[in-house]
């Protein structure tokens, strides 16, 4: 019935590369947050002095996939008294909005999904929808550890999304361009977090805020609230609040990467022929991993705050602070003592 | 310093320049008390049931520097008694020991009752820990307390027949009959465990908003332990709270009553699971005290060596949880790293680890190892470094500062009205400490300083509990170049059999090790009550002796029943995570709490 639908040059070569390409790169993200769940526990053990998990495979390496057989092997339960329909859907939507976000990531100069003109808008977009995932798990459970902790995790997203926004916008200003291949271009003589310091600051906390992750992880603080709001579930779907998680974390990481560090571009003070002999995906995948591992960091070192500190802190500091970086940036670009892209255009 | 540094040590004895009856009679000329003398030179004074409440008040309000404290209050089941050892025991006899830390003098109130009427007045509205102690009383031996404001079960469930401390109620589940249960039963257990709100004088909503109310527990990570708290909340801010114990009660007071004075050293170590020998203190010190036994000084210096070494890993524990319950996950692993290495000590010494049972009557169970000290003096060297990387981690730490100062906050004078003992009183800036007030077991000769807060709260509490960590390494420091040679145990009959090996030789060795193994030693009728200064506050043993190889009533006041019983005041206005970092700030252990 869709194909009569359909135009007859649907499935031309292009939209069947394109379609591999989006098969690839999922077929890529998924095992890559799961041996990110490794990864995270091996290195937390060595920080902590202890090894981590490191029986299944070569160093424990295959953890990952005998969790994950595990958690396929177990009863998909839903408790009775829960909201059926959107009890499932909660963890779902989680997923798939991170995964939608990774749709506008240049992963390199011909990897990307898509190369949208408002890519860092959709970006936006899918993170604010990402909350819909926790609120609704936590009010569909009927469970009141689950509610308080979307009810944390309301708060605390529409909170930070809020500078996070901001804290884009002195990036977009100097590029003059809502599209991240265009920003990623933009920083070819020079990286944005040279200038962009603030800005680069208040987007990662608010990033790791909006991931869940310790400093910031209060809708699931386990000591307060158990697990939160996935106190009530279990198996597979369980298994899509802990992807979506760590695809947040790989999300941040690469949207950082692509806003402040040059994307996959090789830094600038490198010579061109030392530069080219990397691939611009290593390059890219390479910075993402330096990020990652800094937010495990975050999570073996800092204790958590309460939940109205963590909101007074938002609006008390974060979001000044990002206006002012928005100031402070529209000021020395209009006089000229930054230059951006959108120069080229306006002399 | 010699090796017989400990030779005029002196155990505190309580000092009474004057008698009490006389001040209270200065008061009220009517009050007729009795005096009774016991072995642990506690004043004792019976009084009858209708002049209780009066001579309470006196006691705590009327007098100069009253007794502010209710130490402990419970009762015993006299019906079996053979040596009752004063004419006023009648079938129940319910006992106060009270306290005035001003004087530094403590006060113990007797009161009879018949078993036909086994009912007196509640001192409840003059110290607010009563509440609890009542409860206790109640359930374990069916003795009411009038004008009481909730006298229902504490430790037992709702749903237990019978009071479990009462001599005729069995020890045994071989005494009684096969469990069953029926499925009306099981509803009805069900039932009981209905938070009902209505029962505990809650409402369920006030004008503006309905509360919710929140099941902490039994199973949270946080509790530390099988410990309820039903939370009402408006939003996440607690309204009121009440704390539900008895998930972990085991009967310990009632397995004293059949175990011999000797066996029931293992069963103490549990009590304070993290105590480790700190628990076998008391009971050995009362038990010694019951028979007359000196310690030799050897065995007094090396119980108090291993008792501060219990301190620390009681206490590393308590910071590495404490942290985590903030929210930092890194601490605890390093510090179980230090307790690693210092439960390998404890391992040289004793062969066990948590609960090692390693005092004895008269002594310790064996000498120190060959090479002890270089063991010990590692630990001494490596530990100060580490607590100095801890204070940058967690203490220097300011999120974990936002977290916890000027929260769970209470003063001094809280904090004595509630009984809490310890570094929770200590916290608030009080500085009394059990070993330099009421030296015992050789403290005395020991150089320590006791480490007191300002402020009372979250992190004064645990700031407390560093410091002590590094006093009780000073302590150790002492114990290790100071150790006296000589025995390990006293020569005393009561405490060591004859020698195996001359058992065959003659009859007057033979019977005497026949009789001190297969029933243990025989303890002279006594009444006595011993504290130290425990790792979560002032732990104490009372003893009543019939003369028999089995005490006949054993009671514990453990520091964490009375710190739990403050919480309802303590977490009222916070937000639910500030009632975590509360509860990880108290160090209670729920073993500690129900027994």
């Amino acid at each position: 019935m869709m194909a009569d639908l359909m135009p007859v040059d649907f499935i031309n070569t292009q939209t069947l590369f394109k379609l591999i390409e989006i098969a690839v790169i999922l077929g890529l993200l998924i095992p890559i947050a799961a041996m990110l769940v490794w990864v995270e526990r091996r290195m937390i053990g060595i920080w902590q002095d202890r090894h981590g998990p490191n029986r299944v495979g070569p160093g424990g390496i295959l953890q990952s996939l005998a969790d994950l057989l595990k958690i396929l092997g177990k009863d998909e339960f839903t408790p009775k008294f829960a909201d059926r329909f959107t009890f499932i859907a909660a963890p779902i939507i989680a997923a798939v909005t991170v995964l939608m976000s990774f749709a506008v990531i240049p992963f390199s100069d011909t990897i990307g999904v898509s190369n949208l003109n408002i890519g860092v808008l959709f970006f936006l977009a899918m993170t604010s929808l990402a909350v819909y995932g926790v609120v609704l798990a936590g009010w569909a459970s009927k469970n009141k550890y689950a509610l308080l902790g979307s009810m944390r995790a309301a708060a605390q997203t529409i909170s930070y999304e809020v500078f996070m926004g901001l804290s884009l916008m002195g990036v977009v200003l100097l590029t003059g361009s809502f599209n991240l291949r265009d920003i990623v271009l933009a920083q070819q003589d020079g990286w944005f977090i040279s200038t962009q310091i603030i800005g680069f600051i208040v987007f990662l906390i608010a990033g790791i805020a909006e991931s869940h992750r310790l400093p910031f992880d209060l809708p699931e603080a386990e000591t307060e609230l158990t697990a939160g709001f996935h106190t009530e579930y279990s198996g597979l779907k369980f298994a899509l609040f802990f992807l979506g998680e760590y695809l947040g974390v790989t999300l941040i990481s690469a949207m950082s990467v692509t806003l402040f560090f040059g994307g996959y571009l090789a830094p600038s003070f490198l010579p061109a022929n030392i530069a080219n002999m990397i691939p611009a995906l290593v390059w890219f995948i390479g910075k993402v991993f330096i990020l990652i591992m800094f937010f495990i960091l975050l999570r073996t070192s800092l204790p958590r705050p309460r939940f109205d500190q963590l909101l007074a802190f938002g609006w008390k500091v974060m979001l000044p602070l990002a206006l002012f970086n928005l100031l402070l940036t529209a000021v020395l670009r209009l006089t000229g003592v930054i230059s951006g892209a959108g120069d080229i255009n306006h002399g | 310093m010699s090796n017989s540094f400990l030779k005029n040590s002196k155990d505190w004895q309580v000092q009474a320049p004057f008698p009490l009856l006389d001040e209270i009679h200065a008061i009220n000329a009517g009050l007729k008390l009795e005096r009774q003398l016991l072995i642990d030179a506690t004043e004792t004074y019976w009084i009858d049931k209708q002049h209780l409440v009066m001579l309470m008040h006196i006691l705590r309000f009327e007098l100069m520097h009253g007794f502010d404290l209710c130490f402990d209050l419970t009762a015993i089941d006299e019906r079996v008694r053979e040596n009752k050892l004063a004419e006023q025991v009648s079938d129940f006899t319910v006992v106060y020991h009270l306290r005035s830390y001003f004087r530094n003098r403590d006060v113990r109130i007797k009161v009879a009752l018949s078993a036909s009427d086994k009912s007196l007045d509640s001192v409840s509205s003059i110290w607010s820990n009563a509440n609890w102690y009542e409860r206790e009383v109640w359930d374990m031996f069916g003795i009411t307390f009038n004008n009481h404001p909730h006298l229902a079960r504490i430790l037992m469930p709702t749903t237990w027949i019978g009071h479990p401390l009462l001599k005729d109620h069995p020890a045994r589940a071989t005494e009684m009959d096969p469990f069953t249960l029926s499925d009306t039963q099981q509803d009805i257990e069900q039932q009981a465990l209905q938070f009902k709100p209505e029962e505990w004088g809650m409402k369920r909503q006030s004008k503006t908003s309905d509360f919710s109310f929140l099941n902490l527990g039994p199973n949270h990570p946080s509790v530390h332990g099988a410990f309820r708290i039903v939370l009402q909340m408006e939003g996440e801010e607690i309204i009121d709270c009440v704390p539900d114990i008895g998930y972990h009660h085991r009967g310990a007071e009632k397995m004293g009553e059949r175990q011999s004075w000797h066996s029931y050293i293992p069963y103490t170590d549990r009590i304070d699971y993290l105590g480790g020998v700190m628990n076998n203190f008391p009971y050995v010190m009362a038990v010694e005290q019951l028979a007359g036994i000196t310690v030799p000084d050897r065995a007094k210096t090396i119980r108090i060596m291993t008792a501060e070494m219990f301190r620390i890993l009681s206490h590393l524990l308590f910071y590495g949880t404490f942290a985590q319950d903030i929210g930092a996950l890194s601490p605890i692993f390093y510090m179980f790293i230090d307790r690693e290495k210092l439960f390998g000590i404890i391992e040289a010494f004793t062969g066990a680890r948590m609960h090692p049972s390693y005092f004895r009557i008269g002594g310790v169970a064996q000498d120190l190892p060959k090479g002890w000290d270089t063991l010990v003096r590692e630990y001494v060297n490596y530990l100060p470094k580490r607590l100095d990387e801890y204070e940058k981690m967690v203490m220097q730490n300011s999120l974990l500062k936002a977290r916890t100062v000027d929260i769970g906050a209470y003063s001094s004078s809280e904090a004595i009205e509630w009984g809490i003992t310890g570094p929770g009183l200590r916290a608030t800036g009080y500085s009394w400490d059990l070993r330099k007030q009421r030296p015992y077991g050789g403290y005395d000769q020991f150089d320590f300083e006791v480490p007191v807060g300002h402020k009372g709260d979250c992190y004064d509490r645990c700031r407390v509990r560093v410091e002590e960590m590094r006093q009780s390494i000073r302590i150790i420091e002492q114990c290790l170049n100071n150790m006296p040679e000589g025995p390990y145990k006293a020569d005393h009959p009561q405490t060591t059999p004859p020698d195996k090996s001359r058992t065959m030789m003659d009859i007057d060795s033979l019977i005497p090790h026949f009789v001190n193994v297969s029933w243990g030693p025989v303890i002279p009728a006594g009444e006595v009550s011993v504290s130290v200064e425990a790792t979560k506050g002032i732990m104490a043993y009372h003893l009543v002796s019939d003369g028999s190889t089995m005490s006949y009533r054993t009671r514990i006041r453990t520091p964490s029943f009375a710190h739990l019983q403050m919480l309802p005041l303590i977490s009222q206005g916070q937000m639910v995570a500030d009632l975590i970092a509360t509860l990880g700030s108290i160090d209670y252990v729920m073993a500690d709490v129900d027994r």
